[in-house]
């Protein structure tokens, strides 16, 4: 069985990639400026954001101060309720936990609908190595699952391709595409002839989890296709499958949750459906999933949990508007990050997932431009997270996975050297008196100098230091 | 996997003792301040559910089984699922189908007909529990009585809108009708048809969930 979670990652070179493909680098141009556009109208009442947003960081940081107790509460309402709890400390046991459900209940076939949880997992893989068919009903991840790829946005999956090669997909892979053409109306109408089928038809229905409700064991689930309610509905079993993290204390915490996660997402007031689930089908109930089973996963979050500065990366409603608002984003695309979360919030969770050895550069890729901190509905201090693994990256510690990684002998060098430049005047002036007279005589293609100097051309020193100048002012060294 | 949550939990108690965390007070204000005055409430309602292509029918308690029936006839309809053992499905059945469109009522479990349910039904008509005026949402609570495919499979969803059942905002709702004390099996809120931008941003109706929702207004 192939390790699927174990394939090497290479960053800079998706990116590089990705920068050179204009017609995806298009694509995501197009849809991140619509999608800022639609949420700016949703917020236009700029005093109802700042109080909605504290509000709703007042929501998850309540939660995540009772954490422990949150859990069992939940757990405890769940089983109560009739639904199943299962905890999983790894990608592994929740695949291992999965893999029984389905056994348990006869079932070849799995009907997904949205969860990034599952991505996390890579769950498809898993249970496909093992002759269990799962399909994506989410239609961006039922295209991305067409074209053997993974999501690039949490919201919007197949956000890099445009309706000419979606189309040109459908063609290649499934056999009545042909009088569908280019038209989004009639891709949909195809994929939704074929998914019915498998709705009807498949023995487990799987779903993620955008909020659980400790005080009422309640799963919410929020989306526009219905294919989250028909997951959730129609096949005899349903698996959700959640982080953590994503539990609130009171049913009364998820009104602001809905109120900003649709808004800051696709700029729409609220999704087609919010889907609230307590329980398995009751007695005399006509229909509805006779199982519901729930998986916890951990995966590296209750590391997060232990630092009380990292602990604000579990904030996170998964609402994707950092990726919207990311230039980094925009440019190299969902893919180029070959993790489960791109963009900002990838930037800072999937290091302390998988740790800084394996995504090390990820924090990097950042112009600390501050965007996403401005339109975080949860308030996450993203950018100053960002500047923490950064060092945890190159200081050997215990906080996060592999911390000192990406520790390096020559750049330790050259900061001892610059301390030791600048804590000596004496060093000082000469270093700088040498770089004006000879600094510019260094060529462009030095080492350390050429990844500055491929894309940009070279930093000239002035032929007077400040110092110089300053003082021929007659402003004295002191 | 019990060792699992012990670990878990564990490692959760330890970490947030010794750094526990003071949450700031949730000011619910922002939320309790969305509110319209009555006589606004539905067209604003109508405005939000509209420009998600929901379409709005008028009727009063004694011409909506008509209402609908004629509607559903005229869009070329010829099967409305519903449910027998409300009081609204029981109006319905007592006045009887309008024209070609035949009745058939959800009365056994989806087991016995998923094939029919996802392949000949072409509408299905519930009830709702009102209306909110926030987000242009309506309050469903599906039951053993009215259960949840109803407003799922079939591709055209017509539901009953009381127009004196109208909240402010979601938070509202779930409060007047302290929903904390006991949640149904399934709650949801509605607020359009089926869709989907998954392909380049372009606005599709009727994805998975009905293609056309229609609500009637009943005064």
């Amino acid at each position: 069985m192939a390790d699927h979670a174990a394939q090497a990652v290479n960053f800079a070179a998706a990116s590089k990639a990705a920068l050179q493909d204009s017609e995806l680098r298009g694509n995501f141009r197009r849809a991140m400026d619509g999608l800022m556009t639609k949420r700016a109208v949703q917020f236009a009442d700029g005093q109802e954001w700042h109080r909605m947003r504290a509000l709703a960081a007042s929501v998850r940081l309540r939660a995540l101060s009772k954490l422990p107790e949150l859990l069992e509460q939940l757990e405890t309402n769940l089983t109560r309720n009739g639904i199943q709890v299962h905890w999983a400390a790894t990608t592994a046991e929740a695949n291992a936990i999965t893999l029984e459900i389905m056994r348990k209940a006869n079932a070849t076939l799995a009907v997904k609908g949205k969860s990034m949880v599952t991505e996390e997992m890579h769950l498809n893989a898993f249970l496909e190595d093992h002759g269990i068919e799962v399909l994506e009903s989410d239609l961006g991840e039922y295209i991305v699952q067409l074209d053997g790829t993974m999501p690039s946005h949490i919201i919007m999956p197949a956000i890099h391709l445009n309706t000419k090669q979606i189309a040109h997909l459908f063609k290649q892979k499934i056999k009545d595409a042909a009088s569908t053409g280019e038209d989004a109306a009639a891709l949909t109408d195809l994929a939704r002839r074929i998914l019915r089928q498998k709705f009807m038809n498949a023995g487990v229905g799987m779903s993620g989890v955008n909020a659980a409700v400790a005080e009422t064991g309640t799963l919410c689930l929020i989306e526009n296709e219905g294919n989250g309610r028909m997951c959730t509905t129609v096949p005899p079993v349903h698996i959700a499958f959640m982080g953590l993290e994503k539990v609130v204390e009171k049913l009364e915490d998820v009104p602001p949750i809905i109120s900003l996660l649709p808004r800051s997402a696709t700029g729409q007031p609220i999704t087609t459906y919010v889907n609230m689930i307590s329980s398995p089908r009751k007695e005399g109930e006509k229909d509805g999933p006779r199982e519901i089973h729930v998986v916890i996963l951990d995966n590296g979050r209750s590391s997060v949990y232990a630092d009380p500065e990292l602990r604000d990366t579990l904030r996170c409603i998964r609402c994707g508007a950092c990726m919207n608002h990311c230039p980094v984003y925009t440019k190299v695309g969902g893919h180029a990050y070959q993790a489960p979360y791109p963009g900002p919030i990838g930037k800072i969770l999937v290091p302390q997932m998988e740790g800084l050895a394996k995504r090390g550069e990820m924090p990097h890729a950042c112009t600390m431009c501050n965007a996403c901190v401005e339109i975080c509905p949860v308030k996450i201090p993203i950018v100053e997270i960002m500047g923490r693994l950064r060092v945890e990256a190159v200081r050997p510690g215990t906080a996060v996975k592999d911390a000192g990684a990406q520790a390096s002998r020559t750049e330790a060098l050259v900061w001892k050297g610059w301390a030791a430049m600048n804590s000596s005047p004496l060093a000082y002036r000469l270093a700088t008196t040498a770089l004006s007279t000879v600094g510019n005589a260094a060529p462009a293609s030095l080492p350390l100098l050429k990844d500055w100097t491929n894309v940009r051309s070279k930093p000239r020193f002035a032929a007077k230091t400040l110092h110089d100048l300053a003082r021929k002012k007659g402003i004295p060294d002191v | 996997m019990s060792d699992a949550r012990a670990a878990i939990l564990g490692t959760l108690r330890r970490t947030r003792d010794a750094h526990p965390l003071t949450p700031p007070p949730s000011d619910f204000a922002p939320l309790a301040e969305k509110q319209w005055p009555p006589e606004e409430r539905l067209p604003r309602i109508r405005r939000l559910m509209e420009a998600v292509h929901t379409e709005f029918l008028e009727a009063t308690e004694a011409d909506w089984p008509t209402v609908v029936t004629d509607f559903l006839t005229r869009e070329g309809a010829a099967t409305l699922l519903y449910a027998p053992e409300t009081i609204d499905g029981a109006v319905l059945a007592n006045a009887g189908p309008g024209g070609s469109l035949h009745l058939i009522p959800y009365d056994r479990p989806i087991d016995d007909f998923k094939q029919q349910m996802f392949e000949g039904i072409d509408a299905g008509l519930t009830g709702t529990l009102g209306a909110i005026a926030d987000t242009g949402s309506l309050i469903l609570w599906p039951s053993a009585q009215e259960p949840r495919l109803l407003s799922l499979v079939p591709h055209i969803h017509v539901a009953l809108l009381r127009a004196d059942a109208l909240y402010d905002s979601f938070w509202q709702a779930m409060r007047d009708g302290r929903w904390a004390d006991g949640m149904p099996t399934n709650a949801l809120l509605i607020s359009g048809p089926s869709k989907t931008a998954d392909i380049e941003q372009t606005l599709a109706y009727g994805v998975h969930g009905p293609k056309r929702l229609v609500v009637v207004i009943v005064r």
